[in-house]
């Protein structure tokens, strides 16, 4: 609301007390500013606690400030590149996957079709259950004596999976879980876009003869960016932080296979309870999360401005 | 033509099975986690999709277990799981209500030093890995005495309802004219009674649809409770790992709770779905 529109509005008892309008969005802030407050003061309380020995075995352990021990000990830990790698790599492939397949299963859905019909309202299915139970679903799914994945795959004529059980197979046996559960969510969004785009363009393509491939790069795909970019934001973090899947399939092993940060920052901290031990990973994560969404958020702003045509 | 004609029937027939592949992908899980549910225990290990369907697991889950009662087995308490879930959650909602929709309405309707700021900070609250606020948190809760307390549960509970509620609300506000409110105040009312007799009236499904998954989200999440909470507020979702990792290895429990664990989730969702790309996407996608 414009200075003008505020004073015009502003009732007899408000222009006795001006103070009282440049102060309305903080009064009406108030409760929440206070939800932050109580936020805000554990997240800068765990920031102290990983400069010191904080261990919940020893009393008053908190105040033995040792400076950055905890993160030199979390980067000269032989695991800490394989931890590195195996966040990346699960965010990376299941996100880009969940991008592909969605784009994808959205591009079939967007035709006039029955099958579509009758489907896209079933989308929401997989994204909706709680995803430690849809995990544990597909753990009883995969299970050497009760599973219907080995049958299934023996039957077309191939051998059975160990699945999550060993190291080969463990990524691939999580990642298509999240796979499952959230290429919905890109299907959707990319389903919102497409049914957004105004017809003109594309009936003039069709009428200059454009092919369907010409189509979808020169029109179809910058379009969607905006949505594309919406997509990566929300699943590219949280598959980074995803903790619920890989705790419900295998806690993290066999061994250290699926040892992300927060699996290890769960497992220090928490289990082992070494405190200050596990803050240095989720605080790192908390960083790369930072500072990769600030630059999707900014490419996603510049995306829709350049879609909305200025 | 009659060739372009035949690609194009093709295609549609080729475009049609890919969607029937990918909707098995995606519907069979949970399919399955029914039919599991209705096995009985031998049927469990010995058949695949031809059984005699029996409603025992869900009777076990819900009225308690014979033999569990006997001391045979662990006993499980999926009532008392399920109404803590219900309790956490739902008050979280309320909570993130109260602040939230005030909060939103500020965000969308006045300009002031570090708005955006403030925006952003409420929405990382989504963003950010949980293990940095509630690793202190377990020490906080301790003190305070919060540990394994519903109130303690709601309360973190808000770094996942209320961004999503501030978010989608204020994208629903910024949808309403100022004009309507500046029209209402000239004519004398009050600045309440335009908020709760004009605004809210207008934003009001959309508000009920980002409650909801905000109650949804809240429902499904196994962190917050899994650190912060023990036997006292244990929810489905901390309940369902029990199940799978008990020796007796009682799949067709597990299957019986998931189902009634997963469906208040599906019929609320089926009844917001026409708001559910604009909650999903934090307003970003108006859908």
């Amino acid at each position: 609301m414009s200075k003008q529109a505020l004073r015009a509005s502003a009732r007899p008892e408000e222009m006795r007390f001006p103070w009282l309008v440049r102060a309305r969005p903080y009064l009406i802030l108030l409760p929440a500013l206070l939800l932050l407050i109580g936020i805000l003061y554990p997240f800068l309380l765990g920031v102290y606690y990983s400069f010191t020995a904080f261990n919940f075995k020893v009393p008053d352990s908190q105040f033995n400030f040792v400076g950055l021990r905890n993160y030199a000990r979390m980067v000269t830990d032989g695991d800490f590149l394989y931890s590195t790698y195996i966040t990346l790599a699960y965010a990376v492939v299941s996100t880009a996957i969940e991008l592909g397949l969605g784009l994808l299963v959205a591009m079939l859905l967007n035709r006039e079709s029955r099958i579509a019909k009758i489907f896209t309202p079933l989308l929401i299915f997989p994204m909706i259950i709680a995803p430690v139970i849809g995990t544990l679903v597909w753990k009883m799914m995969m299970q050497p004596s009760v599973g219907i994945l080995n049958p299934i795959l023996n039957r077309v004529g191939l051998p059975s999976l160990e699945w999550a059980a060993v190291p080969e197979t463990a990524l691939f046996s999580v990642a298509l879980v999240d796979i499952w559960m959230f290429t919905p969510f890109a299907a959707l969004m990319i389903l919102a876009g497409l049914r957004s785009f105004p017809n003109a363009p594309f009936e003039a393509a069709r009428v200059d003869g454009a092919s369907f491939w010409f189509t979808f790069r020169n029109l179809t795909l910058p379009m969607l960016t905006p949505f594309i970019l919406i997509i990566v934001v929300f699943r590219f973090m949280d598959s980074l932080k995803m903790f619920d899947i890989i705790f419900a399939m295998t806690e993290g092993g066999p061994g250290n296979t699926l040892m992300t940060y927060q699996l290890t920052a769960y497992r220090t901290s928490i289990q082992f309870q070494r405190l200050a031990g596990g803050l240095p990973y989720a605080i790192l994560l908390y960083i790369m999360i930072y500072l990769v969404s600030m630059y999707l958020i900014k490419a996603w702003g510049r995306a829709q401005r350049r879609a909305a045509g200025y | 033509m009659q060739t372009e004609k035949a690609q194009g029937r093709l295609a549609a027939v080729l475009s049609d099975a890919f969607l029937i592949l990918y909707f098995l992908f995606a519907l069979f899980p949970l399919v399955w986690m029914v039919l599991v549910s209705l096995k009985s225990g031998p049927e469990l290990f010995t058949t695949q999709f031809v059984f005699t369907p029996t409603i025992d697991n869900y009777i076990a889950i819900l009225f308690g277990d014979a033999r569990a009662a006997a001391g045979v087995v662990a006993k499980q308490e999926f009532p008392r799981n399920f109404m803590n879930s219900l309790i956490t959650s739902s008050g979280a909602v309320l909570i993130s209500l109260l602040v939230g929709v005030p909060a939103a309405y500020a965000l969308a309707r006045y300009k002031f030093r570090g708005k955006e700021d403030l925006a952003f900070t409420f929405l990382s609250f989504r963003f950010a890995p949980e293990l940095v606020v509630i690793i202190p948190l377990s020490v906080v809760y301790r003190q305070l005495g919060l540990y394994d307390t519903h109130l303690g549960i709601m309360w973190v509970y808000q770094l996942v309802t209320l961004p999503l509620l501030i978010w989608v609300l204020r994208s629903y506000f910024e949808d309403i004219s100022p004009d309507i409110e500046q029209a209402a105040m000239i004519d004398g009312y009050s600045w309440w009674h335009v908020f709760f007799k004009i605004l809210m009236p207008l934003v009001r499904p959309g508000l009920a649809a980002a409650a909801l998954l905000a109650f949804i989200f809240a429902w499904n999440n196994f962190m917050f409770p899994l650190v912060l909470g023990g036997s006292n507020v244990q929810t489905v979702t901390v309940a369902s790992l029990g199940y799978i990792s008990s020796a007796q290895g009682f799949f067709n429990r597990m299957a019986a709770a998931s189902v009634l664990a997963t469906l208040p989730q599906i019929l609320l969702a089926l009844s917001i779905q026409r708001y559910l790309i604009r909650g999903l996407s934090f307003g970003a996608v108006k859908g």
